[in-house]
């Protein structure tokens, strides 16, 4: 069984999805000859023709506007931004036009935006953000971010067969560095629901995405001087699984959140809260964070390094935490 | 051409303007007693232009309406007690208290989707919706409206030059009222036919007088017919004038006495009434029939409307997603084995009609034709390789002049497939 990487696992769901049900249909820019700037798309035009693969001129708005159109055809469009980046241009189609379509009117909007996110590839400031917490902001929108090759495929699965708008994030640092074997059969991955990677006595790490694995790395670490964390993989942030974290929270009694997003207004704030209402008996120490910078996504390798958040930093806070 | 309209369908475009008046003046009254909730946006003087347009639609066709599109509404099968309700913020409205006035829609039986405030962001949804009736074989129109002031918006551009690209069949209308708010058409854009627009994205378009209903029922079934036998997008530019304020607290002031005056003379009721009795398709026991009819219409609609409650407050948390409340069903008018491979597979590779080449002697004939009306000066400049700025321009500057022939041997553009997958890792800086 060969393993494929968390790239083609997303490429295998649309594929699949595609052959499964000819409601489903993508747009995006360049992502029918050329097959998508990270070749995500790749191949799906051959197979699927012209009228199911749009490749659309630079124009964001329509990508969104489109789709939500088409949505309302009864159609499954799987909208691409090529960079998520780029979501900021379509930014009023999805907070006004789609996430308020259904508690407005009725009117369920059963598509999936997805797009390369995220930092440690030296993208610079418009190729690397993380702008989850706009649309985690904004309710009627489902906010997805998977860690893992298997999560990947199976939740984007699941976000095309939703009848509700669907952010898929997808972690460019991730595409072709991690792998693993996925099952043959047609799995899906539940929406909402977060994992325990990592089972751990003494603090519970609540993080997703790439800091997962940065999490996971650093929690090996830690075991070596006797510190047990428990590791939670969000996968979903929108709706947010606040039994899967208060549950581990009663566990281990303290909380670290690990976020590649910006540290003011990021999830960890959200999460704090969580914690604070539904555990707060339960915490012995304070509820800490380690997180990006406040600071746009630099470019040049020490500059990113510096803004990113790593393995040492999480140890060290970690560390800070087990003392209490 | 010329689409003949019946007695019935003319007394029919009556019954909906007048109905769009009298609904109207009822809830200007229902404003000043109170029972509206929220602001109010006047349809006055622009129903020839909602109702001839919407007309010109078949039960299959989809809409989006503006905010003063209630006419559309009408014709689309709504009563008034949807948008009494809609403004009185009632429970039995379509949204049942979530938004108010024309934001409503229903995508299954009446094809009509909800406008939101931000103006020009139905013109892409609408091509979407444009281009999935296609996929689907459905062999439907899709409809919407813009203002004047909504073509200065990001989202318009984007959405009709997509629209365009993809041939959807899409009639926009372009509802020139004259004024955006407070901002007179002409500081809104430097043209003075809106209309001119549609040249840029390569469309048809054609203009008319928005306060003639039959005009502007048979310039939209124009363009109806013309996007359904597939030959992309229309604008149509209605000229009419907004007659109130941008809504109800607003006097309006800023518009010129003389200005109102000129569109009351061709109040597009008043002059619809006179057509028909002048060509003799009523009389005045006909015409007071009509009105009979739409007073007690709206008055039992008024009457349903007072009863409905106002929603319970628990409503406010509910519906923000669909948890299987509603179905999602596409409706097929063709075979799905076309969409499906191996029918649907195709060559990835594009084929260009031209190489894009400034191509000078195509440019000096054209301009040595141009400068013969034109005394003749710019003709030089050509022999240099520049065009000047008034001629129709591949977008390319005077300095990236072309020598004129493409490479011979790359006249079919082929884009070869690149299936890097599984390349692991790149081995570069990256984290830690």
């Amino acid at each position: 069984m060969a393993q494929v990487t968390m790239l083609e696992a997303i490429r295998q769901a649309i594929f699949e999805e595609m052959e499964r049900d000819p409601t489903v249909v993508t747009i995006g820019e360049d992502i029918g000859v050329y097959g998508g700037a990270f070749k995500v798309t790749a191949g799906l035009l051959e197979r699927f023709g012209w009228e199911r693969v749009i490749d659309t001129p630079i124009s964001e708005t329509a990508i969104i506007g489109a789709a939500v159109g088409m949505s309302y055809q009864g159609l499954r469009p799987i909208a691409e931004l090529q960079f998520i980046d780029f979501i900021a241009c379509c930014f009023n189609q999805i907070t006004n036009f789609v996430a308020k379509s259904h508690y407005r009117w009725g009117a369920p909007v059963p598509m999936v935006m997805r797009g390369p996110s995220g930092g440690g590839v030296h993208g610079g400031p418009f190729h690397s953000a993380n702008p989850e917490m706009y649309f985690v902001h904004t309710p009627g929108l489902k906010v997805i971010y998977p860690s893992t090759a298997y999560d990947a495929k199976g939740l984007l699965k699941s976000a095309i067969r939703d009848n509700n708008p669907v952010l898929f994030f997808e972690h460019k640092f991730l595409y072709r560095r991690i792998k693993e074997e996925l099952p043959t059969d047609d799995y899906t991955v539940p929406i909402g629901k977060a994992i325990v990677r990592r089972e751990g006595r003494d603090l519970t790490i609540v993080t997703y995405a790439a800091m997962m694995h940065t999490s996971l790395e650093a929690a090996e670490e830690l075991a070596k001087e006797g510190i047990e964390a428990e590791v939670v993989d969000l996968r979903t942030l929108l709706p947010l699984d606040k039994d899967t974290i208060l549950q581990s929270v009663k566990k281990t009694n303290k909380l670290l959140i690990v976020h590649e997003d910006t540290r003011t207004g990021g999830i960890a704030g959200e999460i704090a809260a969580v914690a604070c209402e539904g555990a707060f008996e339960d915490l012995d120490g304070p509820i800490l964070r380690v997180t990006a910078k406040d600071s746009p996504v630099p470019f040049s390798p020490p500059l990113e390094e510096r803004f990113l958040p790593n393995k040492d930093d999480v140890i060290a806070t970690a560390r800070e935490l087990a003392r209490y | 051409m010329s689409y003949p309209l019946s007695r019935d369908q003319h007394l029919e475009l009556y019954y909906y303007m007048k109905l769009n008046r009298a609904l109207d003046e009822q809830l200007v009254r229902l404003f000043r007693q109170n029972v509206v909730v929220g602001g109010l946006y006047s349809n006055l003087g622009q129903e020839a232009t909602s109702v001839g347009t919407a007309y010109a639609l078949e039960k299959r066709d989809w809409i989006a309406p503006m905010i003063r599109n209630v006419g559309g509404l009408l014709v689309k099968g709504y009563k008034p007690r949807d948008i009494l309700m809609q403004y009185m913020a009632r429970y039995d409205s379509p949204t049942h208290g979530k938004d108010g006035t024309s934001h409503f829609g229903d995508i299954k039986v009446r094809h009509v989707v909800s406008p939101i405030s931000m103006l020009g962001d139905l013109v892409p949804v609408m091509a979407g919706v444009a281009i999935g009736g296609r996929y689907l074989g459905q062999n439907i129109v899709a409809m919407t409206w813009v203002g004047d002031g909504a073509t200065s918006t990001g989202a318009f551009h984007e959405g009709l030059n997509f629209a365009a690209t993809q041939r959807a069949p899409l009639v926009l209308v372009v509802e020139n009222n004259q004024w955006a708010y407070s901002t007179p058409v002409a500081k809104q854009v430097p043209i003075h036919d809106l209309a001119d627009r549609a040249k840029a994205y390569g469309i048809a378009s054609s203009i008319v007088d928005g306060n003639d209903v039959v005009a502007v029922y048979q310039t939209t079934k124009e363009a109806v017919d013309r996007c359904r036998a597939g030959k992309g997008p229309v604008l149509i530019e209605a000229k009419t004038m907004r007659m109130k304020g941008h809504a109800q607290h607003d006097p309006a002031e800023y518009v010129p006495k003389e200005m109102f005056a000129y569109w009351e003379a061709r109040d597009p009721i008043a002059r619809y009434e006179k057509y028909l009795t002048e060509n003799k398709i009523w009389d005045e026991k006909t015409k007071a029939a009509l009105d009979a009819r739409i007073d007690k219409e709206l008055k039992e609609d008024l009457e349903f409307a007072e009863k409905s409650p106002l929603p319970p407050p628990e409503l406010a948390e509910q519906g923000v997603y669909c948890d299987g409340c509603h179905t999602v069903e596409a409706e097929w008018k063709r075979s799905k084995r076309e969409v499906t491979p191996p029918q649907s597979s195709v060559k990835p590779e594009w084929q260009v009609s031209d190489f894009g080449g400034f191509d000078l002697p195509a440019a000096v004939t054209k301009q040595a034709a141009a400068a013969a009306g034109n005394g003749g000066k710019a003709a030089s400049s050509t022999a240099h390789g520049t065009k000047p700025m008034h001629a129709k321009s591949d977008g390319k500057t005077a300095a990236q002049k072309s020598n004129g022939r493409p490479d011979k041997s790359a006249e079919k553009m082929k884009v070869a497939q690149r299936v890097p997958f599984g390349r692991g890792p790149k081995g570069k800086a990256g984290r830690k």
